[in-house]
């Protein structure tokens, strides 16, 4: 039925009286590298695991290729998964366990050792064959693990925070690594992870969770710049929300009461109504120090945070506080200051309150 | 700072030194003394000091010499101790029986009688060459491995040669063969029972698991000898177990479930089940839980998964009870005492009646020893075969 490569119709999972997944419909295409981001407790591990054969949905179904795969057990899905803690044997070497899924499935003895060797060399890990799991370090071992999962050229890739326990040096590395890996074998990834920044750099697509549901699917620049929730605007990345009702609708142009009473021009989508209550989302690094066309205000500063690469500010204006993310080019502002800042209304992100 | 560090391992040595004493105490010292009393034999060599020097001139082949006979007439003269005189009887009947009429007589004779004395006047025997290696082989040494061959089902012959002794004179060879089948069978039991049951309770969680664990402790609990008369009363003709199964209709007459080995490998098995059941579960549940999705993932079957990765994963857990249950099998007594018949006794019990029937303390420190020193080579290939797999890269 379903044109799809993956596709969950209406699934829901429940544990005893707590719903975890609630009507989740999601389709996968073959070959795009998704993420399934979301809080702790949001439902995206649970989904993972209803796609790899671990639990069974509540109600709805799983589709893989056309064909109904939430009654099969795990290993005759043909997904290769990464998990969280590596899950390697510790009683093999590591090329005993990338060897494990092609022993799975008889392959002769010539093969196997070629495309162990062959695997092995793509995680750059060819001399460390005879090594046991425990005699690595933590990347070396999600290597092992990642080519373990790759070896016997699944439809699929599960991946479940598997960068979680690394260091960020490590962790950004891998990132690489891993994306580098996706486009160069065309794999179909679904990674699932609490890390928004991991989410946005890998992700062909992501996939925002809360509470069991979905709230929003996108690419990384969509779900950024056009939360279509407070909860996706709050969960990926800064923003400054705004709240106000709309006043007037001129053309392209929507004015809006603030509840401190001041107003500030939008650009107007076709959603836009007077009288309708919205929520603004304007991204710190979208706000400008200095007067400009529109939506200019005064305020104070009252905090400066260095960051190295950026300053970012605090300021108080109108009973309304804003951060701003501002490059270290110009002379930094101080604490106390009163300062104008101000942003374009194409800056300014609509969302239902 | 060395003060220091000197006052730290001080004070750690006087913490640990209750414990170290008391092994000492009660644990070493019975051990090395049961252990020298199998090979020393001191009686003869303090006894007969005269003859034991004039001994290193024989050749033990021709006859005596008469100065050699002169220092035993000598020797015999001095023993005021009757006492003594007893030990020396007994230690040398035991080698070769006639000595418990000859000595004294020669004693009698040697106090009334100047000299010289004519031992072979006196008694022909002391013509018969035997009687003379058996004086030189006991008065010769305060060692002797007379026990330790016993033990084997060995001896010395006339040339002093180890040879066996005559079949039906010595059964110990045979019932150390014995305890050792038995307590390969109670381990083997015991590793059948206990693998799966510690792999169902390492894989249930919460009050079920209590359930499983609390029933494998709770005959730890109970007195020994208390769980082994309960499965006297169990095991009996007319016992619960009995009666069941000719209630059910299952048998027609009474399975002999006591005073057979049957019984006793049952009540030891349960009896040692726990020391299977606890090394087997900590290990399986040190394993990570994502092992065994991770093998489905890759493609193995649950069958195939289990073989691969979980079993393998336990062995180190049922390598160690077995050693334990095996080990601790070696020395059981109470229980095939109990419920075993005649042909079911362990070497334990053996020694038992060495030590309190028989009161030959050399006999039963001679079979304790034989009985350690397979203990302990069992457990140095253990300790072999287990440093090997740490070792493989």
């Amino acid at each position: 039925m379903a044109d799809s490569f993956i596709r969950f119709k209406d699934v829901s999972k429940s544990f005893g009286a707590l719903t975890v997944v609630e009507g989740l419909n999601l389709d996968i295409e073959q070959g795009e590298f998704i993420s399934l981001l979301g809080p702790s407790g949001s439902g995206k591990t649970t989904i993972l695991m209803m796609l790899a054969g671990f639990e069974s949905p509540t109600t709805g179904a799983v589709w893989a290729r056309g064909k109904r795969i939430d009654l099969l057990p795990p290993h005759k899905r043909n997904m290769g998964v990464v998990f969280q803690n590596y899950a390697l044997f510790p009683h093999m070497t590591v090329s005993e366990n990338v060897a494990f899924p092609l022993r799975m499935r008889r392959l002769g003895r010539a093969e196997t050792a070629d495309r162990v060797t062959r695997a092995l060399d793509m995680v750059q890990l060819g001399s460390f064959a005879d090594r046991r799991p425990s005699q690595l370090s933590g990347g070396q071992q999600q290597r092992v693990a990642l080519a373990r999962a790759l070896i016997f050229e699944p439809e699929v890739v599960l991946m479940d925070e598997p960068l979680g326990a690394l260091d960020k040096q490590l962790r950004e590395q891998m990132q690489l690594d891993i994306r580098a890996l996706h486009r160069r074998l065309g794999l179909t990834v679904v990674f699932v992870t609490h890390d928004q920044t991991e989410a946005l750099t890998m992700s062909d697509r992501i996939a925002v969770f809360n509470h069991g549901k979905v709230e929003q699917t996108g690419s990384p620049a969509e779900i950024y710049d056009h939360p279509s929730t407070r909860f996706v605007a709050e969960f990926i990345g800064e923003t400054n929300l705004v709240r106000g009702s709309v006043e007037t609708v001129e053309g392209t142009t929507g004015r809006i009461r603030l509840e401190n009473g001041g107003t500030l021009s939008v650009e107007a989508s076709g959603r836009l109504h007077a009288g309708k209550d919205v929520c603004l989302s304007i991204r710190p690094e979208r706000v400008t120090l200095g007067t400009g066309p529109d939506n200019s205000f005064s305020a104070r500063i009252s905090d400066v945070v260095y960051h190295g690469d950026h300053l970012r500010l605090l300021v108080q204006g109108n009973e309304q506080s804003f951060i701003i993310k501002t490059d270290r080019s110009r002379r930094p502002p101080s604490v106390g200051d009163n300062i104008m800042i101000s942003f374009l209304p194409t800056d300014c992100w609509v969302i239902d309150a | 700072m060395n003060r220091g560090r000197f006052r730290t391992q001080v004070t750690s040595l006087a913490l640990v030194a209750p414990l170290l004493l008391f092994l000492i105490v009660f644990f070493a010292l019975p051990l090395f003394t049961m252990m020298k009393s199998a090979v020393s034999d001191p009686i003869a060599a303090n006894v007969l000091p005269a003859t034991a020097s004039a001994l290193s001139g024989w050749d033990r082949e021709s006859p005596p010499s008469a100065a050699l006979q002169a220092a035993f007439v000598t020797d015999l003269k001095q023993i005021e101790d009757d006492q003594l005189f007893g030990d020396l009887v007994r230690r040398l009947n035991s080698a070769k029986s006639g000595f418990r009429t000859l000595m004294p007589k020669t004693r009698t004779a040697a106090k009334e009688a100047g000299e010289p004395l004519d031992l072979v006047a006196l008694d022909k025997r002391w013509a018969d060459n035997g009687y003379w290696q058996v004086i030189g082989v006991a008065a010769s040494s305060t060692i002797t491995d007379r026990n330790l061959l016993a033990a084997l089902d060995l001896g010395r012959d006339a040339s002093g040669e180890v040879a066996a002794l005559p079949t039906g004179a010595s059964a110990n060879r045979a019932i150390l063969l014995r305890t050792f089948s038995m307590a390969l069978a109670v381990t083997v039991a015991c590793v059948l029972i206990g693998l799966p049951f510690a792999m169902i309770a390492a894989s249930v969680e919460g009050w079920k698991r209590q359930l499983l664990l609390g029933a494998v402790l709770l005959p730890l609990w109970t007195s020994l000898l208390v769980r082994t008369a309960a499965w006297f009363i169990l095991l009996q003709d007319n016992g619960l177990i009995n009666s069941t199964l000719m209630f059910l209709g299952l048998t027609t007459e009474p399975l002999a479930l006591i005073f057979n080995r049957v019984g006793v490998i049952i009540a030891m098995t349960h009896v040692l089940l726990p020391f299977m059941v606890l090394p087997v579960f900590s290990v399986l549940a040190g394993i990570p839980k994502n092992l065994m999705p991770a093998a489905a993932s890759l493609g193995a079957h649950p069958v195939q998964a289990f073989l691969t990765v979980l079993l393998p994963l336990s062995l180190r857990g049922v390598i160690s009870g077995s050693l334990l249950v095996f080990m601790s099998a070696l020395g059981y007594y109470i229980t095939p005492a109990l419920i075993g018949g005649a042909k079911d006794q362990m070497i334990s019990s053996v020694i038992a009646y060495y030590a309190t029937g028989a009161a030959n303390w050399g006999m039963a420190g001679a079979l304790g020893l034989v009985l350690l020193t397979a203990t302990l080579l069992l457990y140095v290939v253990y300790l072999r075969l287990s440093a090997e797999r740490e070792l493989r890269p």
